[in-house]
């Protein structure tokens, strides 16, 4: 129970060496900086080169509002479902056994190694004339692309799990779905919220897969990074720039809240 | 019972969303029959691409994994401010649109960009070389590792470290003995996603790659022009290449993990 | 207690390490796709040039034949050739960014003046015996098999019921061709009903607008007379018709400001007699009047041929009807998004 409850207990001042120390810090700041952090730079700057008034003329047209709108809501319908659906997964992958549960685990990761044309081209011949060019075809382009992140993020620490909470619960007769509620779910909110961040974040900026399904009706399935490839093509690199800046900047928020309720979450635990 | 019914309803949604599509895609590769398939990935083209694809994910993945294993150890156990920016900023590379990766690069690294004449002063070409490639696949797997690794972290706690410290061993030494033992399947994991992610970056890498055939063309930029050539086949073809080598990292992470557990 | 792991970190660095020797040899024999692969890679010659050819997609079958007809003459024996091939507008934006190319080809001009104001190419481009081209096509209609319902003006499509399918002008430059056909015959007014009343989905590129048609959707695709006869020398099985008032669609090929001398030579054959055949044979219309004259019966000439110039030019084109935000052909997407959307 110890090791669940002190998470968040910060190492002993002499136990530095735990965490990497400051050439770890170091490291890290660089490699996020370079990587990350510049690159975007270059794209806020970029954004800005207009000046402000331009940058908020690229923003608030209707079109960039609405696919912006869209693509907000959508990612989070595709969170939501990930969060439930790649939990349940990965649920039956670690705690369940059955004929041929190796394959299904191996292809969990297919649709990260699959480029996304082909994602598109295999759900347009699949599932074509029902729903193509539909919200719908959105929806369903966007949870293949993000299957693996919640699932992935939840089974290495179902793995990790200490059974003897789970079995001294049931001993004392309590029953499946509430073990799984009051013992199991905590133990696994920072790993879910982990994984749907990441699946939220995917979603957000899709373009490969969803271009092709969706037909790209302005106001209804025109996904924010279509609307940005737009303004590209149109030689309107700033307003390009500035949408994806907003995108990113929405994005961030959302995931930074998410990383706020999961640590408000395993603090009250126990 | 409940047990049958949440395998059926996970079976059922992997199926539908998953199973199915993948499925398309191999009946699709193996429609001209296994010769013709054989040909059609072993042009040389799609060879160069094979060596390409391999190499990028070669020094994108490993480069992620060590620093993706360290962010996870900062940011679970160290004193960071503002862990929560930290860790958002990780997850930041999958909020970029593809687009706008390359937009970025190019910004960068580009004939006008940030480094643009440093660059060309060096005769150093980023964009539109394998450097490029490289960084736009290191951007896009970035969070892989470290957000596999750092629940697992957090869930093992420090307990077993803090012991093996009292008890005189260094850091290196607890961290070889104790942390990477126990977070093994993080990080088998991390690798895995982050492999199958380098393999299938195309949008990010299509416009920073310069689609020189022979040169900088990767498998999944192979995939898109066979699509254009109406080479239907031949792209699904490239695809499978792709997903067996996602499954083949995954086969090599188990096989390794399971030698090594005693 | 568990065994150490450190074995496992180091396995694929050694991969990788491994891998490079095998890249090496990759590489050596790197070379297209097409029909005719090794030869555009491997001819280095003693001192011979290298030419990057970068171009729009659709042509990659015309070069993969033209690249090895041009290396077995005097001029190109010896001249090796790196090729680039995707949409036109990131291509342009590539080489303008700093992706090599000696010969660019595009399928709108716009996308050869962004290279001329970025100062890659001579703005004398264009004074060439055939102004800059080097071929050109004409809007054409894909239709189903057998043309079940009978398709074959502008007007037809602005029959009830008719579903259009058209790629995006927005997201592909080069799809702008399709809906100034449109703009050609019509107006503005045409182009207005049309796409209100009849374009339900916009695809993203001519390539993927061709697949989603091929894949059911639709009644009749805007397209190019080359789209249609290329996909069908792959074994698609597609119709298509000419109206006999349409839009000429110009071709553009240049030489940037430093290219080396074979690229001049490259350019003199690819609108030689023997080159320009092999475009009409993939069904691009030769500017090369003799090859033209004599693919004549495949070729018809439409009753009206329109071009970009009696519209008023390219770049009055993309001010006041593709602007973004100002443009009419803009407005008219809006208002249809619009009045659709729930």
């Amino acid at each position: 129970m110890s090791a669940v409850a002190t998470p968040l207990r910060r190492p002993r001042a002499g136990a530095q060496g735990l965490s990497g120390g400051a050439l770890g810090l170091g490291v890290v700041t660089l490699w996020l900086s370079v990587i990350v952090l510049l690159p975007l730079a270059a794209v806020v700057d970029r954004s800005l080169e207009g000046g402000l008034s331009a940058f908020w003329n690229s923003v608030t047209s209707r079109q960039a509002i609405d696919a912006l709108r869209f693509t907000i809501l959508i990612s989070l319908a595709v969170a939501a479902v990930n969060a439930v659906m790649g939990t349940l997964i990965a649920w039956v992958l670690v705690r369940d056994d059955f004929r041929g549960k190796r394959l299904v685990n191996a292809i969990i990761d297919l649709p990260f190694a699959l480029p996304t044309i082909v994602a598109g081209l295999t759900l347009m011949a699949l599932y074509g004339d029902a729903i193509a060019f539909t919200r719908w075809a959105v929806l369903l382009a966007l949870l293949f692309v993000t299957l693996p992140f919640v699932v992935r993020a939840v089974q290495p620490v179902l793995l990790e799990l200490d059974r003897e909470m789970e079995e001294a619960a049931a001993s004392l007769g309590a029953s499946g779905p509430t073990i799984f509620r009051r013992i199991i779910l905590p133990n696994l909110v920072p790993a879910i919220v982990s994984g749907v961040a990441l699946a939220f974040a995917r979603a957000v900026g899709e373009f490969g897969s969803v271009v092709l399904i969706s037909g790209n009706i302005p106001f209804q399935t025109q996904v924010a990074a279509v609307y940005a490839y737009k303004q590209l093509e149109s030689d309107n690199v700033g307003g390009a720039a500035a949408v994806s800046v907003v995108l990113l900047a929405l994005s961030l928020l959302v995931l930074v809240a998410l990383r706020l309720v999961e640590r408000w979450g395993t603090r009250h635990d126990g | 019972m409940a047990r049958r019914s949440l395998r059926f309803v996970a079976l059922a949604y992997l199926a539908g969303i998953l199973v199915v599509p993948v499925a398309v895609v191999l009946v699709k590769t193996f429609e001209p029959g296994p010769a013709s398939v054989w040909e059609s990935v072993t042009t040389p083209a799609a060879t160069h691409a094979f060596y390409l694809t391999v190499l990028v994910a070669a020094i994108a993945v490993p480069l992620n994994t060590v620093l993706g294993v360290l962010a996870a150890m900062l940011l679970v156990r160290g004193r960071i401010r503002g862990r929560a920016l930290v860790e958002a900023v990780i997850d930041l590379p999958f909020a970029v649109s593809p687009v706008v990766v390359g937009l970025a690069l190019i910004l960068l690294y580009g004939r006008e960009g940030w480094f643009g004449d440093e660059l060309a002063e060096l005769g150093v070409r980023v964009i539109f070389s394998l450097p490029g490639i490289v960084i736009a696949t290191v951007f896009v797997s970035l969070p892989f590792v470290v957000r596999e690794v750092a629940p697992v972290l957090r869930e093992i706690g420090t307990e077993q470290e803090q012991a093996a410290q009292t008890l005189g061993a260094s850091a290196w030494q607890t961290f070889r003995r104790i942390t990477l033992p126990s977070i093994r399947w993080g990080v088998a994991y991390g690798i895995v996603l982050a492999t199958a992610r380098s393999l299938g970056e195309f949008g990010a890498v299509s416009v920073v790659s310069g689609k020189v055939s022979g040169e900088t063309e990767t498998l999944t930029l192979l995939v898109e022009k066979r699509f254009e050539n109406f080479d239907l086949a031949g792209a699904y073809a490239a695809s499978t290449v792709l997903a067996l080598l996602a499954l083949a990292t995954l086969a090599a992470m188990t096989v390794l993990d399971r030698r090594k557990a005693t | 207690m568990n065994r150490t792991k450190t074995i496992d970190k180091l396995r694929s660095p050694l991969a990788a390490l491994a891998l490079l020797p095998l890249l090496a040899l990759g590489a050596c024999g790197g070379a297209d796709d097409g029909s005719s692969a090794s030869a555009s890679a491997s001819g280095g010659g003693e001192g011979g040039a290298t030419l990057n050819l970068v171009a729009y997609s659709t042509p990659q079958v015309v070069y993969d034949e033209v690249i090895p007809d041009f290396q077995k003459t005097p001029e190109g024996e010896g001249v090796r050739f790196k090729s680039s091939f995707g949409a036109s507008g990131e291509q342009s934006r590539a080489v303008e960014a700093g992706l090599p190319a000696d010969i660019v080809s595009f399928s709108v001009e716009p996308d050869m003046t962004r290279l001329v104001d970025a100062g890659l190419v001579d703005a004398g481009w264009k004074n060439t015996e055939h102004d800059g081209l080097v071929t050109t096509s004409v809007v054409a209609f894909v239709v189903r098999k057998g043309n079940p319902k009978n398709i074959r003006t502008w007007d037809d499509l602005l029959r009830p019921g008719i579903k259009v399918v058209t790629p995006n002008p927005f997201t592909s430059g080069a799809a702008k061709w399709n809906l100034l056909g449109a703009y050609a015959h019509g107006g503005l007014d045409y182009v207005r009903k049309l796409i209100t009343e009849h374009v339900d989905v916009q695809p993203k590129s001519g390539r993927e607008a061709l697949q989603t048609f091929t894949g059911g959707t639709g009644d009749v695709l805007l397209s190019y007379e080359y789209e249609a006869t290329t996909a069908q020398k792959k074994g698609e099985d597609v119709e298509y018709v000419i109206p006999d008032d349409t839009l000429r669609i110009d071709i553009t090929i240049a030489k940037t400001a430093k290219a080396p001398a074979a690229a001049d030579a490259f350019l003199e054959y690819v609108l030689g007699d023997a080159a320009q055949q092999r475009f009409a044979d993939w069904g691009y219309r030769p500017v090369n009047e003799t090859v033209l004259e004599k693919n004549r019966e495949k070729f018809p000439e439409p009753k009206t041929l329109r071009t970009i110039d009696d519209l008023g030019g390219w770049e009055k084109i993309d001010d006041d009807l593709f602007d973004p935000e100002k443009g009419s052909i803009a407005k008219i997407e809006e208002e249809a998004g619009v009045s659709t959307a729930k």
